[in-house]
């Protein structure tokens, strides 16, 4: 499964991280280069295992179905770039 | 002071030979001398520190001290830190100053310990040289030509440096251990779900477990009694009943088994790290333990697998950088899909971006299976390896890294002869075991070599107690790097 210049635009859109050429060129010679040590996993028979998902085998947590977060909206928004009226600002979505 | 470990700083404090306010003064100082060229920490603030060592000071004077209070203790820039710049090493979080104390933080702070600063680090914590920072690389004190190892390299190289007496760090794939190792000084990374990582910013949610890092196993048990503990605001945290990790430091280490997994001695570890070890190995013989062979199988996977599942959480875990709700927001966007993908093309490093690359791309309709989820299934084989392994032994134990500190820029142009660098250490994180590195001597060069202990789930007290028992008949761990500058005993 070789990966295509093709493939690390597509990647790149869907992660949306812009990509010119010249760094898609570069950036798909590094990632050959990983997945060429990625693909050792190929070797081994998986048929019979079970994923792995995490280190632990605990049940989630469940809690009670109770208000727990307080408003800190103004708190909070001081770290963004843009916010007007409590609202975060974005450029315009729909027409 | 700036020589003493943080017990004597904790034991000094108790006796009032020096106030938090002195001691943590002295730290800053040392600081401000090394930190231009050492780079260590991406943040210092002199004021809240000393606010913080006086509110300490006011604590013990009202007779209301614990042992860690009033000490000083550095931060990894991964934890936030309510009204500290928290960077986690990028350009993304160059602005960002956090509205909240993460757990660890919010621990150290009600124990009345003293944040000295927030250490340098490779970019959300990927990378093992600390070269991925977007605040410059961290040298080493023992060869400024050299890597102190990452992700934790700021906080390795501020504690081997004396700039700080004990720093905490996170390890996802050997974060602690191996910049431990390649600074001289000790880490510790817990089982996975001792230590909370609630506010620890993300890198990879099953793999990410912060824990402490500092001179001595001692130091790290005071540490580790802060830090671990139960919080619900983590869904993987653990409940369990406190553990006092000091209670067994002492405890004799006869009749001990060590196993060694021979995948750790065969090919690829150089003579000197190799010759390190088994001197370490022969003086444990000497302390009362047996030793047996063991093996891990499927330890050679490890890295292709690693390479697969934390970079496919990593891309979930980094879709929140949109340039929205917090962080850096590209200067110039025509539309909302613009905006997020030029600010993430200017908010993110090289190897940031490469790794989300590659997690978008396993988890992309068409290669979950042959990717993330054989991953998955490879992961359960190497746990289970080290599970088998632990039939016949109490602890294992071989090298932390494959070689001693390399030299800037030996490995930044070839990524996956870096990701090679954590060989020994990225099984560990995959079982969710805990994982220490200590100092156990010198290559030929004069860089320090680690010795790992893996232990089996939650066994972090008998790993300390068999760390502190052979830094009872060694001195590895007390060696300073030249041209650190004069430091006071306690």
């Amino acid at each position: 499964m070789a990966l295509t210049l093709t493939d690390v635009k597509r990647v790149a859109q869907l992660a949306r991280i812009a990509i010119d050429d010249t760094e898609a060129h570069a950036t798909h010679a590094q990632l050959s280069g990983i997945f060429k040590l990625i693909e050792q996993m190929q070797a081994v028979d998986v048929s019979a295992i079970t994923p792995m998902s995490h280190a632990q085998d605990v049940v989630q947590r469940l809690r009670d179905d109770k208000v727990t977060e307080t408003n800190q909206r103004e708190h909070l928004q001081a770290a963004a770039p843009q916010v007007e009226g409590g609202l975060y600002l974005v450029p315009k979505v729909i027409e | 002071m700036s020589h003493a470990t943080l017990k004597q700083l904790s034991d000094g404090l108790a006796a009032g030979k020096f106030s938090s306010v002195e001691v943590t003064q002295n730290f800053i100082n040392k600081i401000n001398n090394l930190n231009k060229s050492l780079n260590c920490f991406i943040s210092v603030d002199e004021a809240r520190s000393l606010t913080q060592a006086r509110t300490a000071d006011a604590l013990r004077a009202a007779g209301r001290a614990q042992p860690l209070t009033g000490v000083p203790i550095a931060q990894k820039d991964i934890f936030c830190a309510q009204g500290w710049l928290t960077t986690c090493g990028s350009k993304m979080l160059s602005n960002f100053v956090s509205p909240y104390d993460a757990h660890v933080i919010e621990r150290f702070n009600q124990t009345g310990a003293v944040n000295l600063g927030k250490t340098n680090m490779d970019e959300f914590a990927m990378g093992s040289s600390n070269e991925t920072s977007f605040y410059g690389p961290v040298r080493n004190p023992w060869d400024r030509e050299r890597v102190p190892g990452g992700s934790s390299g700021g906080s390795a190289a501020a504690v081997a440096a004396r700039m700080a007496p004990a720093a905490t760090g996170t390890d996802t794939g050997g974060s602690i251990r191996q910049p431990a190792a390649l600074t001289g000084i000790c880490g510790l990374k817990p089982t996975y779900g001792v230590v909370s990582r609630y506010g620890m910013i993300a890198f990879a949610s099953s793999l990410d477990q912060g824990g402490p890092m500092a001179h001595t196993a001692e130091d790290m048990a005071l540490m580790l009694n802060v830090m671990a503990g139960f919080d619900a605001r983590d869904s993987t945290s653990l409940q369990r009943a406190a553990t006092d990790y000091t209670a067994d430091l002492a405890r004799p280490l006869a009749g001990l088994r060590i196993g060694l997994p021979r995948e750790f001695f065969a090919q690829g570890v150089s003579a000197d790290v190799a010759k390190a070890v088994e001197a370490a190995i022969a003086e444990y013989k000497k302390l009362g333990c047996s030793v047996v062979d063991v093996n891990l199988p499927n330890m050679g996977l490890s890295v292709p697998v690693y390479y697969v599942l934390a970079p496919a959480e990593a891309s979930s875990n980094l879709s929140r950088f949109d340039g929205v709700r917090y962080g850096y927001r590209a200067r110039d966007y025509t539309n909302l899909t613009d905006l997020y993908q030029k600010t993430r093309a200017e908010g993110f490093g090289a190897e940031v971006k490469r790794r989300i690359l590659i997690g978008t791309y396993v988890l992309s309709h068409g290669y979950y299976d042959a990717y993330y989820i054989r991953a998955q299934k490879l992961r359960r084989l190497i746990a289970q390896d080290f599970t088998n392994a632990f039939k016949q032994c109490d602890v294992m134990m071989g090298p932390t890294t494959p070689s001693t500190a390399f030299k800037l820029g030996e490995k930044s142009g070839d990524p996956v002869q870096m990701y090679l660098s954590d060989i020994y250490t990225i099984a560990v994180n995959l079982a969710g075991l805990p994982g220490m590195s200590i100092p156990c001597g010198f290559d030929g060069a004069g860089l320090p070599v680690g010795l790992q202990i893996i232990g089996d789930y939650f066994s972090e007290a008998r790993m300390l107690n068999v760390a502190h028992r052979y830094q009872q008949v060694t001195d590895w761990h007390m060696r300073t790097p030249k041209d650190i500058g004069e430091g006071v005993s306690a």
